[in-house]
């Protein structure tokens, strides 16, 4: 499935709920299913700043394509990273450049996207997009 | 008679709606919120007579200039102060540690000793941290202990003649403690030492005479006591000031310029360089007769009875671990739910519509000590009911339920 295609999923999955807490229910359950990180990169360098709790990212090329795995100490943030994940994982660098992320603001999380939110989403989509770059750069 | 459903209707914030929740405003360490009294002076000096000050000829001036001063004036008696001109206005808390912190660069030594607390906010390590750096100065550290209270044994065995500076928070921002700060400059003074005490978190709750303290420094924002944001003081001894030099310079607190020699003003315009805040310090003094109409005493007492409530019930939840208890402290629970982060907790929780603070607040030095992320921290103004507290407690049960 496209990048595209896959935040339309996540947007349909999230209409069927009523109000806010059945939206952070199942995003405590997305961050139950997150895929880990390997212990071996869950180092200092691998983690992203700018978050209140601590999130670690880190990403592979396979088949050209990219695989992210992460963890936070934070349910709820491990929530939206595995929902970042489920949408640029396993995609081209370039595609993973060229996507928007409205669609953030369509799964009611719009609040989580502003500067001052400590949670650090804005921060986590910068890191994916900056993997992205890199190995862009190495399959050039 | 105390009656806070009255004291409610000054706070037109308090009426507005989070999430679609009555707004439970828990963050008054951060900042407290602003009563229509102190609005409406803001509002009619931009109004009425807005104007630049201590410069104008004109009717306008004169009457900011003299509103103005007069601001000066109530938190020198606020604070009791011996003079008003011992008070400056700054930008805030830290705008005032700078200002000191900045002044000692050519009056230290290198071998030189300070001496912090451990429960202090970064703006009360940092400014000294680069003191140090600049002077080759050591920073000393007085430990404390797992009820977040002061060692002050260990701080007289680092006391010596070599401590130039003590400088120590009057209420901790991320635990409440109230610290024995007479003690603490007494035995500061006996060894020759200065000290400077943070009073922003202690201003809101206890009314510091800066006089029977002998304190040297005594630093505080307006934001934190009702009033505006970006305006604050800094009090110091006379002498002590006038032997600091400027930290900044500009127009206001010159005497006289050429481009050969300049001379500076006299106390308290020296540290004033430029337009200040007006409107904020206006405001800061109407705050203080806002809060002083009230009483301090009134304040702080029902201030502990919500303290004494939301401690009690908080117990009562399973795997909640408080942090800080010590015997005296303000209106301040810092705390845990077993592993949970405190993240979850409070963006839980802001969906409510109640506003707490999560992180480390500013003292990471404090969560090393405990060993942990940072916690939730709930503070109460003396707006605050126990109906919102009782409202917190089945917020927080219900987070619980969804997060474990």
């Amino acid at each position: 499935m496209s990048i595209q295609e896959i935040q339309e999923e996540v947007i349909e999955e999230f209409e069927i709920f009523e109000d806010w807490m059945q939206r952070y229910e199942h995003m405590i359950d997305l961050g139950k299913s997150l895929p880990l990180i390997a212990d071996e990169f869950k180092t200092e360098d691998n983690i992203i700043k700018g978050c209140q709790s601590k999130v670690w990212v880190h990403a592979e090329l396979k088949n050209d394509q990219l695989e992210f795995t992460a963890d936070s100490d934070a349910i709820i943030t491990k929530g939206i990273i595995a929902i970042l994940i489920r949408v640029f994982s396993n995609q081209h660098p370039k595609d993973i450049l060229a996507a928007e992320t409205d669609f953030i603001d369509q799964i009611g999380l719009k609040e989580h996207l502003s500067p001052t939110r400590a949670n650090g989403l804005v921060s986590m989509i910068k890191q994916i997009k900056m993997y992205a770059i890199a190995f862009q750069t190495q399959l050039n | 008679m105390f009656d806070v459903n009255e004291i409610r209707k000054d706070f037109p914030i308090l009426e507005r709606t989070v999430n679609g929740q009555p707004l439970i405003y828990f963050d008054n360490a951060a900042t407290s919120q602003t009563p229509n009294q102190v609005i409406e002076v803001i509002s009619n000096y931009y109004r009425n007579y807005n104007s630049n000050i201590h410069r104008g000829v004109h009717a306008l001036s004169q009457e900011a200039t003299d509103v103005y001063e007069n601001a000066r004036q109530k938190i020198q008696h606020h604070f009791n102060a011996a003079r008003a001109h011992e008070i400056i206005f700054t930008s805030g808390t830290t705008h005032s540690i700078n200002i000191v912190a900045s002044g000692y660069s050519k009056l230290l030594q290198a071998g030189d000793e300070l001496i912090v607390s451990a429960m202090e906010h970064h703006s009360n390590i940092v400014p000294w941290q680069m003191l140090c750096d600049r002077t080759g100065a050591i920073l000393k550290v007085i430990p404390m202990d797992q009820a977040g209270v002061l060692d002050i044994d260990a701080y007289k065995d680092l006391l010596s003649k070599k401590t130039k500076l003590v400088f120590v928070n009057h209420v901790s921002n991320a635990l409440g403690t109230v610290n024995p700060i007479e003690e603490i400059i007494k035995l500061a003074h006996i060894s020759g030492a200065k000290v400077l005490i943070d009073g922003a978190q202690a201003s809101p709750h206890i009314k510091a005479d800066v006089q029977a303290l002998e304190v040297d420094y005594y630093v505080t924002s307006a934001h934190k006591l009702c009033g505006p944001t970006g305006v604050g003081m800094l009090y110091g001894k006379e002498e002590l000031l006038s032997q600091l030099p400027p930290y900044q310079g500009g127009g206001e607190m010159i005497a006289e310029v050429s481009f050969e020699k300049t001379t500076y003003a006299d106390l308290p315009h020296k540290f004033e360089a430029g337009t200040p805040n007006i409107a904020g310090g206006i405001a800061f003094g109407a705050a203080l007769d806002y809060m002083n109409a009230i009483g301090f005493e009134t304040i702080a007492a029902y201030e502990q009875e919500l303290l004494i409530y939301a401690t009690e019930q908080l117990k009562e939840i399973d795997g909640v671990k408080i942090y800080g208890e010590a015997p005296q402290k303000t209106a301040v629970i810092s705390f845990n739910v077993d592993e949970i982060h405190p993240y979850d907790i409070g963006s839980i929780l802001d969906k409510m519509g109640i506003a707490v603070r999560t992180g480390h607040h500013c003292a990471q030095p404090i969560m090393d000590f405990y060993k942990i992320p940072g916690t939730i921290r709930i503070s109460f103004s003396f707006y605050n009911t126990e109906k919102e507290i009782d409202t917190l407690i089945k917020g927080l049960k219900k987070a619980i339920l969804m997060l474990k």
